[in-house]
């Protein structure tokens, strides 16, 4: 089970982030744990690519570096797209709770009234 | 591999911190440490790029919670969690650790070996390739460049939105100020 731990520490922070959207009443706390999810998942991934005693995956013009020695560069690729995307997303949501506030001066979801359905 | 588990603890922590607190401009800062933590740990993990990106996202991201919570009358009661959805989280939080242990316990490689079937190409022809000695741009860049189209596509999309939610003038009263102008 040790070499898990990384992993198992991963789903715990995911895990937080998900209680935290669903048991929060605060819409910045919502946020938070959809931000707080977002980055166990891209952590999970840069994790998955890892090589013990691997070196970054960029190559040297001094120095002979074996291809077989590097890092998964793959996930590193995909997660920096995916940092960018949560980013935007995480911006929108920003707007929709500062909008939110300006109409009800509440950021509590239960006291938004027109929205239940 | 110790300082990666005193990181995560951390990052842990305040992760809990930032979804407990009862003060909004704490929480905000507590997430920082989440984020600021991730980006050390993609350090350690060998994706320089990565850690990079991570820190540029994670300093707008506190800036914009910080003005969407700065300057507003913060309710101690609306903190409160629903009792619904808590039990909701703990039956989810049941489901995943069973789904972990399927998961271990059925060919997941372990920490540190990873499965290199498709990616061994890309360090292999790299630099025959496309002529980067940075393997990571190589493929954002040459190899998988249209995905870097789909995340600019998105990212003008996201922005289109918030502005569109934003704006505090809409067309049509623009036009009835000018009406009543004339």
């Amino acid at each position: 089970m040790d070499a898990y731990m990384p992993y198992v520490l991963c789903m715990i922070l995911f895990c937080i982030g998900i209680y935290a959207i669903l048991s929060k009443r605060n819409i910045i706390k919502i946020i938070l744990g959809v931000v707080i999810a977002e980055y166990a998942v891209n952590l999970f991934l840069v994790l998955v690519a890892y090589k013990a005693g691997g070196r970054a995956a960029i190559f040297s013009e001094t120095e002979v570096i074996l291809p077989e020695s590097m890092v998964d560069p793959l996930p590193h690729a995909l997660v920096l797209t995916s940092i960018v995307i949560g980013l935007a997303t995480t911006a929108f949501l920003i707007a929709l709770a500062i909008r939110l506030y300006g109409k009800y001066g509440t950021f509590d979801i239960t006291r938004m009234r027109e929205l239940r359905g | 591999m110790i300082e990666l588990y005193v990181l995560l603890g951390l990052m842990i922590a305040g992760a809990i911190i930032s979804i407990e607190v009862k003060n909004l401009l704490s929480a905000v800062v507590a997430v920082g440490i989440v984020g600021l933590g991730l980006s050390i740990i993609f350090l350690l993990l060998k994706a320089p790029d990565v850690a990079l990106t991570q820190i540029v996202v994670e300093i707008v991201a506190v800036i914009l919670l910080i003005r969407a919570t700065l300057h507003r009358e913060i309710a101690q009661k609306s903190c409160g969690s629903r009792p619904f959805g808590a039990i909701m989280g703990i039956l989810f939080l049941g489901f995943a650790v069973i789904a972990a242990l399927v998961t271990f316990s059925s060919g997941l490689n372990p920490f540190g070996e990873p499965l290199m079937t498709v990616s061994r190409f890309y360090p292999m022809n790299a630099i025959s390739g496309t002529g980067a000695i940075n393997v990571v741009s190589s493929v954002i860049l040459d190899y998988r460049a249209y995905d870097t189209l789909g995340e600019a596509t998105v990212l003008f999309t996201a922005v289109i939105g918030v502005l569109t939610v934003m704006r505090s003038v809409g067309k049509k009263k623009e036009e009835d100020l000018q009406e009543n102008n004339e």
